[in-house]
């Protein structure tokens, strides 16, 4: 978690190896990503799967071809086999029906659903979602929200929200970690963040303008630009 | 100008060509998996090459038909206007069959390229391609590559036909030059080298529009500008790179 501009996406993109570090080291299971050759990295990003905020559908295939992508480029099943395991990722994001639609016929929210699908096809060990939250309706957010938890407890699932939403995370998080200015401000249950002693972490928690986190963008004392601006 | 500016242009040059040049290096080692999927290919043969034909068959029929009413014009002061067909062969063959193409082919193909791999990166496609553990460059940049390089002389051939066919309409049936005459001059004075010739144009043109093409789509800023200033880019380039190629090689062939 973390205010805007903190470093969270950028933090993701050091998980998937799309950038590289300037200095220290991202260990994904266990290995440095940055010492791997690409194929060693391709066979990193198998185990993981990611789901990102715009959905990132391939808008040439059809719903059904997009969630079946992962499992034609990396496994030789045979169609059937191939059908039933996307029928059945589909119908877990109760989108069974929206099979043949084209990616451009989707709302926002079912192109997230039908990108997670894609991004859990493959049974992936860690589950990345990069702002998973943002601009869905009441309805999504909740089935999205308790989606989240049971891959987690049903298929054991890791999964790497990054999100401002403090309350929607609290209710699933085992563990928060609250960026600020690129660095690790606070680490804690949800519980111990809310109740932390912390005035930056608390303002955060709680939502206030006010407090040592700047929200003003920095700029020069009003008073004197507003009297430079009739000047000139 | 200051002269630091004109070092800028410069440099700048050298690094887009240069980088250039690693990206066809990159793609030339994905163009050999990309094999693997032939059914990439044949769709990118049908996107970049099939839904060209109209353009390029109508541009062909009119080039052909301008040939034959200038080369009437010029070769009738010297009484060799039976050399119609010859000539309209030549020029169609050898210069702007493969050149036109090319031409048309930048506007047409190329810039559906660049757009379309463009929007793909703008909207994170690329990207998800390459968590999902599948290298876009295999899967998109390679298959658009081989795509247009096959397509490239292929459709050139047809502009010559239609564009020789053109010529006959106007050279033979309007203008009155003797169809015996005008095929048979033409069978005499071409030969498979000038076939040739505009083979090897077309294809190295069909490898430069299309690298070019790749290229700015696949490194365009992710905006909607970045995309639209690409697109520009992939004409601009295409068609000087084109033309600076052609002399090149008409030189190295004569």
């Amino acid at each position: 978690m973390g205010p805007s501009g903190t470093g969270k996406t950028t933090l993701l993109k050091l998980i998937t190896a799309q950038i590289q570090p300037d200095q220290g080291q991202v260990l994904v299971f266990g290995q440095d990503l940055a010492r791997l050759q690409s194929h060693e990295t391709y066979a990193v990003r198998k185990r993981m799967g990611m789901l990102f905020q715009n959905g990132a559908l391939l808008t040439d295939m059809s719903v059904f071809e997009n969630v079946a992508f992962p499992v034609r480029e990396h496994t030789d099943l045979p169609e059937t086999l191939v059908r039933l395991l996307v029928l059945a990722k589909l119908e877990a994001v109760g989108l069974r029906g929206a099979a043949e639609l084209m990616p451009g016929e989707l709302s926002g929210g079912m192109a997230r659903r039908v990108a997670l699908a894609r991004a859990i096809v493959m049974d992936p060990e860690v589950l990345i979602y990069d702002e998973p939250f943002v601009g869905l309706d009441p309805i999504s957010l909740g089935f999205i929200l308790r989606l989240i938890k049971q891959m987690n407890v049903a298929l054991g699932i890791t999964s790497i929200v990054v999100s401002h939403d403090v309350q929607e995370l609290s209710s699933i998080a085992d563990e928060s970690y609250l960026l600020s200015d690129g660095k690790v401000e606070a680490s804690g249950t949800p519980k111990e963040l809310l109740e932390s002693g912390n005035p930056a972490v608390r303002q955060f928690m709680t939502g206030s303008a006010e407090g040592p986190v700047r929200f003003q963008y920095p700029a020069p004392d009003y008073t004197t630009q507003l009297l430079s601006v009739e000047e000139s | 100008m200051s002269n630091g500016k004109h070092h800028d242009i410069l440099l700048q040059g050298v690094r887009k060509f240069g980088s250039t040049a690693v990206f066809l290096m990159q793609l030339l080692v994905q163009c050999v998996p990309a094999f693997a999927r032939p059914r990439l290919i044949v769709f990118q043969v049908y996107n970049t090459g099939a839904r060209s034909l109209i353009i390029i068959m109508l541009s062909g029929l009119f080039v052909g038909m301008v040939l034959a009413l200038q080369g009437f014009n010029l070769l009738q002061r010297f009484g060799s206007a039976e050399a119609l067909g010859s000539a309209a062969a030549i020029g169609l063959l050898k210069e702007l069959g493969p050149v036109v193409t090319a031409l048309l082919f930048a506007g047409r193909a190329g810039t559906a390229l660049t757009s379309e791999i463009g929007l793909m990166r703008a909207t994170d496609q690329l990207v998800a391609m390459e968590i999902m553990a599948v290298d876009p460059l295999r899967y998109v940049a390679a298959p658009r590559f081989i795509g247009g390089v096959i397509a490239m002389p292929l459709l050139a051939a047809i502009f010559s036909v239609i564009g020789l066919y053109g010529a006959q309409l106007v050279g033979v049936q309007f203008l009155g030059v003797d169809q015996g005459a005008f095929w048979s001059q033409m069978q005499g004075a071409v030969s498979w080298h000038d076939v040739n010739q505009g083979f090897v144009k077309s294809l190295v043109f069909g490898v430069a529009c299309s690298l070019i093409a790749v290229n700015e789509g696949y490194h365009a800023e992710p905006t909607a500008a970045g995309v639209g200033l690409a697109t520009t880019r992939t004409v601009v380039a295409s068609s000087v790179l084109t033309l600076l190629l052609d002399y090149v090689l008409t030189a190295a062939f004569l």
